[in-house]
């Protein structure tokens, strides 16, 4: 569990954040998002203490992080940042291994977790391993950022904008990937992004800032239904608040017995696919599948149902 | 030129064509009374009997005409081989026969053609040797091969009736006490220069306050004409060695070696600091902040993301100041410093130039030796990502 207590940044007078407190529990993702300027960066920053705070205290797991020298402090925590920040002159390996390296793991021990690291990120051990950065794509390059941040099994895992250097397609793969080895590993993720799809798409919990201020923390569903500030309201964007509400909620909810033609959708389909899918082939409903076998199907009335009752 | 009508020509491998034959008009060799006067200049043709000349004539012609094919490189080195072989071979035979029918104090030495055919030859071997692209090792390869037949050709003896190699004979111990001092100038300064400019540009690179002051003071240095430098080294280290004690039995006075090498020392702090400064700056600005991010000491991120990464800009630096220094070492002749500059200076005195040319030539030499072995030592150390994309 970290714990965030009325942290503040100064600089020159002006806070940069201001007193913002928080909790974020184990084993979930933390989005935090908000226009460039509003200091997120800056709060996720003072985590690992590359910037120091004016005032107030940061927790992780019940010890504050200014009992340890700020570089012990930061090797139990990782830090993946935009644009990789991979070392040029050193192999894939030798950059995932670098923080276990700094450690002192054995060199068999680093070896058996890069390659580990490298099957989680769906890249061949054999093929990977003693490559230099310059010789992968982008998408390879920042899972193999984001492999090296997870290497020495942090408590926890700091990320400023990972995804902001990829590409549209890259980038909704490299946020699927990220969902499930979380799932996986069970981390605790701390994300900063100015892109408010992205911290609902990934976050368990979103915390909204605004002018160094904190403005909400709650869950992608409430955020959306509730906003509380005009400021919230417009970063969920006016229009696309059904559609958006409506992504956060798989087809296994509304499934019901009946007919529907066409093709079948996976139960974890969002509503929102469900109902694109509806719209574009013109049916009034769409079959729903769970392992390949049909189980029932979701008509497009029940979706408008969910849509106004979630208002 | 015939040769133009054909196609495929290499462009410059037909200027090095037509400026060789054009040297071979120029007199070859030089022939003089004894070692002060002017010398007569002999055409290469005229050095010897035909049976003699012709051959290296035929050896250089040929060499060149090998040198003109394009896209087949390692047939123009060859050219270059053959070119070197004859001038050569045109060297020692012209030196016997016409000392032969000289005086007891005659002279011979090579003259405007020979130097400039040795110019145009060398311009040939560089141009194919960048066109086969040769790794560093092969690089490396090439120039102790060259070097050691430089040695074989100097020993033999063959060249010894040469003025040049008169002048060495008769000063043989000397000149090799020079060598010495010469590269002691020269690498001595830039291991201090080194020792200094690393932690000061170290400490620029992260002040940005410290840059500001201390590189305008260096550039101003670097402004100082060398003359000028000795000529105000001399009073300070007179004075530092008449009064601070200890200093005159430490070897500092205000001529000789001292002087000559802290003006070295002052001229190389430049480029060393700058370009560790630029080696420094060239780390991505984000592999840095994940360096500090994951827990490296600041000592860490200097040792292992820093420094290697700058490594090819620092070498850079020390290159120039090497072949700087090999350079400047020579004035060091001209306030008993020792070096190379010796020969030169008195050669100057007694208009012998074959004596100025005993000390330029090692120095010549010496230089092109650093800057290759340098630019291999900058290959080496690049990133391997840069040099396979």
């Amino acid at each position: 569990m970290i714990e965030i207590d009325k942290i503040t940044k100064l600089y020159d007078g002006r806070a940069a954040v201001d007193a913002v407190s928080m909790t974020v529990e184990t084993g979930t993702i933390t989005a935090i998002v908000g226009t460039s300027g509003s200091g997120k960066s800056t709060l996720l920053r003072m985590i690992n203490r590359l910037v120091e705070p004016s005032s107030g205290s940061v927790s992780i797991n019940g010890e504050p992080t200014t009992g340890l020298a700020k570089h012990i402090l930061r090797r139990r925590i990782g830090y993946a940042i935009q644009g990789h920040g991979l070392f040029p002159h050193h192999t894939v390996a030798c950059n995932i291994g670098a923080v276990p390296r700094l450690l002192g793991w054995s060199k068999e021990k680093i070896r058996n977790r890069v390659d580990e690291l490298l099957d989680l990120f769906s890249m061949p051990p054999d093929e990977f391993r003693n490559r230099f950065p310059a010789e992968l794509s982008g998408g390879q390059q920042q899972r193999v950022g984001v492999a090296r941040a997870l290497a020495s099994r942090p408590d926890l895992l700091l990320m400023d904008e990972p995804f902001g250097a990829l590409d549209p397609i890259i980038r909704t793969r490299a946020q699927a990937d990220l969902k499930r080895i979380q799932r996986t590993l069970g981390s605790t993720i701390l994300l900063v992004t100015h892109d408010m799809e992205e911290a609902i798409h990934l976050g368990d919990r979103v915390a909204v800032m605004d002018a160094g201020r904190l403005v909400q923390y709650a869950t992608p569903a409430e955020i959306i239904a509730r906003p509380a500030t005009d400021f919230v309201a417009e970063m969920v964007g006016g229009v696309d608040r059904p559609l958006r509400l409506l992504s956060l909620f798989p087809l296994s909810e509304l499934v019901e017995d009946g007919p529907a033609s066409g093709e079948a959708l996976p139960e974890k389909t969002s509503l929102r696919d469900a109902l694109s899918a509806c719209l574009w082939s013109g049916r009034e409903a769409v079959p729903v599948s769970r392992d390949g076998q049909v189980i029932g199907r979701v008509t497009l009335d029940a979706i408008r149902a969910r849509a106004e009752s979630l208002q | 030129m015939s040769q133009r009508s054909q196609p495929a020509l290499s462009p410059p491998g037909v200027l090095f064509a037509v400026l060789g034959l054009a040297s071979l008009l120029a007199p070859y060799m030089t022939l003089a009374a004894n070692r002060i006067v002017a010398g007569e200049g002999v055409p290469a043709w005229s050095l010897g009997s035909p049976g003699t000349t012709l051959g290296g004539l035929a050896a250089l012609i040929g060499g060149l005409a090998l040198g003109l094919p394009a896209g087949r490189p390692a047939l123009r080195l060859g050219g270059a081989f053959i070119g070197f072989a004859g001038l050569i071979w045109l060297l020692v035979a012209g030196t016997s026969s016409l000392l032969g029918e000289a005086g007891e104090f005659a002279r011979v030495s090579p003259g405007a053609g020979f130097w400039c055919l040795l110019v145009v030859l060398s311009l040939l071997l560089a141009d194919a040797l960048t066109n086969l692209s040769p790794g560093p090792l092969t690089r490396l390869g090439v120039l102790l091969t060259a070097l050691a037949a430089l040695a074989a050709i100097l020993t033999s003896g063959a060249l010894a009736d040469l003025s040049i190699m008169q002048e060495y004979e008769s000063r043989a111990a000397s000149f090799w006490n020079a060598g010495v001092r010469h590269l002691w100038l020269a690498f001595g300064s830039l291991g201090a220069a080194a020792l200094i400019g690393f932690p000061l540009g170290i400490l620029s690179h992260r002040s940005d306050r410290l840059r500001r002051s201390l590189l305008p003071v260096l550039s101003f240095l670097q402004t100082i004409p060398s003359l000028a430098m000795f000529g105000i080294m001399i009073p300070i280290l007179a004075w530092v060695a008449a009064t601070v004690p200890g200093a005159r039995e430490m070897g500092v006075a205000g001529i000789g070696f001292m002087p000559a090498f802290l003006a070295l020392v002052l001229y190389s702090l430049l480029p060393v600091v700058a370009n560790t400064v630029a080696g420094l700056d060239a780390t991505p600005p984000a592999a840095f902040e994940a360096a500090r991010g994951m827990g490296m000491t600041e000592l860490q991120r200097l040792l292992r993301v820093e420094l290697p990464l700058g490594l090819p800009v620092i070498l850079a630096g020390l290159r120039i100041v090497l072949v700087q220094n090999i350079g400047l070492a020579v004035i060091a002749g001209l306030i008993g410093g020792g070096g190379f500059g010796t020969f030169v200076f008195q050669g100057l005195n007694q208009t012998a130039t074959d004596l100025i040319l005993l000390g330029a030539l090692p120095t010549v030499l010496l230089a092109l030796v650093s800057a290759i072995v340098m630019d291999i030592l900058v290959e080496l150390s690049s990133p391997q990502s840069g040099s396979q994309r």
